[in-house]
């Protein structure tokens, strides 16, 4: 008879299901991952701002710290009559301080307050 | 054709004098109200008949309110959502301001750097006041970061305390540079396309590079005007931060 079917048969069939079985679900969870992937790479594109955008940030912090270190420097010696003393100091620290901006918004170095990590 | 001409200040009405100085309507302090105006008419509009499912402009407002809160959120801690309307204010006041200066004709207030440089003094002076109030002298504790060797600690205090008070600096001049620059390239190229046009036929044909320059320009300016309130936002939220919780 056709449909008669021997143990074998049945075990071979159940084995070759349960094969199956396995190779989708392993498909799905590939492809599920994949998808997840493309989605973290979208997100991380997105969160990329431009290059001009980058170079306009980073420029204009390191310009305030130095433009407001020179304005410092010239009002203490227009004041106090140090000339050229004070705008020496307060350039250099200036420069520092432009220095420090930049590294911080370009997220190299921890934001103002927070605490030094000890390695 | 002079680039420049398009950021003149106009008298529009004079008010009157106090001590000496003239107290005038400007075409700058005009778009200033007009902005407000459009502002506070949008919200009260859209949000006269609300409904669970919200129509065409309550969904924009909500959709704002929501992307203004999350900011707030993500930057400065829940704490940070009783300085949400500041924040709000900010970024829907020069967002409204960039795009009118986008309409041809109309004048572009944050393109003017005294304007910018009041805002961020509004969000530095606000920092200073609250960060004292709410934190006391540990508000100093900003300038100090700890774990940094003694000997070096007066240079690196004094480089924080710069670094801090150029903050409203860099704060504005990204705003006003951003819109400054880009109405100048833009007028200038299309400049360029009224001097080629002049020229005849061969004109009109080297009067294509720069048309489709300010057509690429009007874009990516559309993308700044966004882009320069949402930065000017997010600053105000990450330095409001500083004040909530200082040294953590």
């Amino acid at each position: 008879m056709a449909d008669r079917r021997s143990p074998d048969d049945e075990a071979a069939l159940s084995a070759r299901l349960k094969q199956l079985g396995e190779r989708i679900h392993e498909a799905g969870a590939k492809r599920q991952h994949e998808a997840e992937e493309m989605r973290e790479d979208e997100a991380k594109r997105k969160d990329e701002p431009t290059n001009l955008a980058v170079a306009l940030r980073l420029s204009s912090e390191f310009v305030a710290g130095v433009l407001l270190g020179g304005l410092i420097g010239w009002i203490i010696d227009h004041f106090a009559g140090t000339s050229p003393w004070g705008l020496i100091v307060f350039l250099l620290l200036g420069f520092g301080a432009g220095t420090m901006n930049v590294v911080r918004a370009a997220g190299l170095v921890a934001q103002q307050g927070a605490s030094v990590k000890k390695d | 054709m002079d680039p420049i001409h398009q950021f003149n200040i106009s008298k529009i009405y004079i008010l009157g004098h106090i001590g000496g100085y003239e107290i005038s309507i400007t075409n700058s302090a005009l778009f200033m109200f007009a902005a407000v105006f459009i502002i506070v008419a949008g919200m009260l509009v859209a949000t006269a008949r609300r409904s669970l499912v919200p129509d065409r402009a309550q969904s924009v407002v909500e959709t704002t309110y929501e992307f203004v809160a999350g900011m707030v959120r993500q930057s400065a801690g829940e704490q940070g959502m009783k300085f949400f309307p500041l924040v709000f204010t900010l970024f829907s006041f020069i967002l409204v301001l960039n795009m009118f200066g986008m309409i041809p004709g109309l004048f572009a207030v944050t393109s003017h750097i005294v304007v910018t440089v009041f805002l961020a003094f509004v969000v530095f002076l606000t920092v200073i006041i609250y960060g004292f109030w709410h934190n006391g002298l540990r508000f100093l504790k900003l300038f100090v970061p700890s774990g940094v060797p003694v000997y070096i600690l007066p240079l690196i205090v004094a480089i924080e305390v710069m670094s801090f008070f150029s903050r409203p600096i860099s704060h504005s001049v990204r705003l006003f540079a951003n819109i400054l620059a880009g109405h100048i390239t833009l007028k200038v190229f299309a400049g360029f396309v009224a001097l080629l046009g002049g020229l005849g036929i061969a004109g009109w044909i080297g009067a294509l590079l720069p048309l489709a320059l300010t057509v690429a320009l009007t874009a990516l300016e559309l993308l700044v005007a966004f882009l320069q309130a949402y930065v000017f936002a997010i600053l105000t939220c990450i330095y409001l931060n500083d004040a909530i919780h200082p040294g953590h």
